[in-house]
């Protein structure tokens, strides 16, 4: 019998072209479901590194709705954004999309698939991440990809101007 | 150069690696193992598994790098190779580190959502909210 992950403890691993996170928060699945999904409770947390903020939250939560983040690093002023398409919504249970930045970073979407299972009033969320390859997936490892990235994508930049 | 210009950092060992490491009785034999070697018989005691299984177990975690076994034919001892453990941590530091961040502010937010609404009603049992 494989035990429940113990809260709050991250779990990430990787197996081909994905990247696979768990984490059990303390809290029925409706409220965790709409943490990850009303934009005025997503730019209260999904904020990467201190210091940044979320200017532009838009949610159209609907099989073929989209969605559009902006972060701006408070000190500097610089932003970046994130925008996909979902393609499948189980209200309370699962979320699919299809998302990439708006910035020439990746030239291919990856598909994340979000998952909400409720355990004695605990829930945990499984982020599946799929990218079109392995290296891509790496890339994307490497730099922090999705939803809260930032720090490293100056880096990311300079690696893929050379 | 590398197609993005970054080479993968050491082949296709660390999906081996992660792989292993996502089974809770194979980390369960890391966690011992880091305490000092052990033969197959005494790793698969604190298990309710066959020493078979155990030795299943053992096979991944050799073929991932975590662990080397000794020559002595028989007891073939298992040792905890640190530093295959120690790469595929380093690697996925920075991604976890952030993530991690996201959901501490997360744990943050739905500690307050659930003390926030209805002071009037005190129930025992929590209602679901939908």
């Amino acid at each position: 019998m494989t035990p429940a992950p113990a809260k709050r403890e991250l779990q990430v691993t990787t197996n081909d072209c994905e990247i696979v996170m768990t984490r059990t928060f303390d809290a029925p699945r409706a409220a965790v479901f709409d943490a990850f999904t009303k934009p005025e409770l997503i730019r209260r947390w999904l904020l990467g590194p201190d210091g940044w903020s979320m200017p532009v939250c838009e949610v159209d939560l609907r099989a073929d709705g989209t969605f559009h983040y902006v972060w701006r690093n408070d000190a500097d002023g610089q932003e970046f954004g994130l925008h996909g398409t979902y393609r499948a919504i189980s209200p309370g249970e699962r979320i699919e999309h299809v998302g990439n930045f708006d910035q020439p970073w990746y030239p291919d979407d990856a598909t994340t698939t979000t998952a909400f299972a409720e355990h004695d009033g605990s829930t945990t969320v499984t982020m599946t991440q799929r990218f079109v390859s392995r290296q891509a997936r790496d890339v994307a490892l490497e730099s922090g990809m999705t939803g809260g990235v930032a720090e490293s994508f100056d880096r990311l930049e300079s690696v893929l101007a050379t | 150069m590398e197609p993005f210009g970054y080479p993968e950092p050491s082949g296709g060992r660390l999906d081996a690696t992660f792989m292993a490491l996502a089974d809770p009785t194979r980390r369960a034999i890391l966690a011992r193992l880091a305490a000092g070697e052990a033969s197959v018989t005494q790793l698969a005691a604190p298990f309710a598994m066959s020493q078979p299984a155990i030795s299943k177990h053992l096979k991944v975690l050799e073929r991932a790098g975590l662990i080397s076994r000794g020559r002595d034919a028989q007891r073939r001892p298992c040792r905890l190779e640190a530093k295959a453990l120690g790469a595929a941590t380093k690697w996925l530091e920075p991604y976890r580190a952030l993530w991690e961040r996201n959901f501490r502010r997360l744990d943050g937010l739905l500690a307050e959502i659930r003390t926030e609404p209805l002071p009037a009603k005190r129930r025992k049992t929590r209602r679901k909210t939908r």
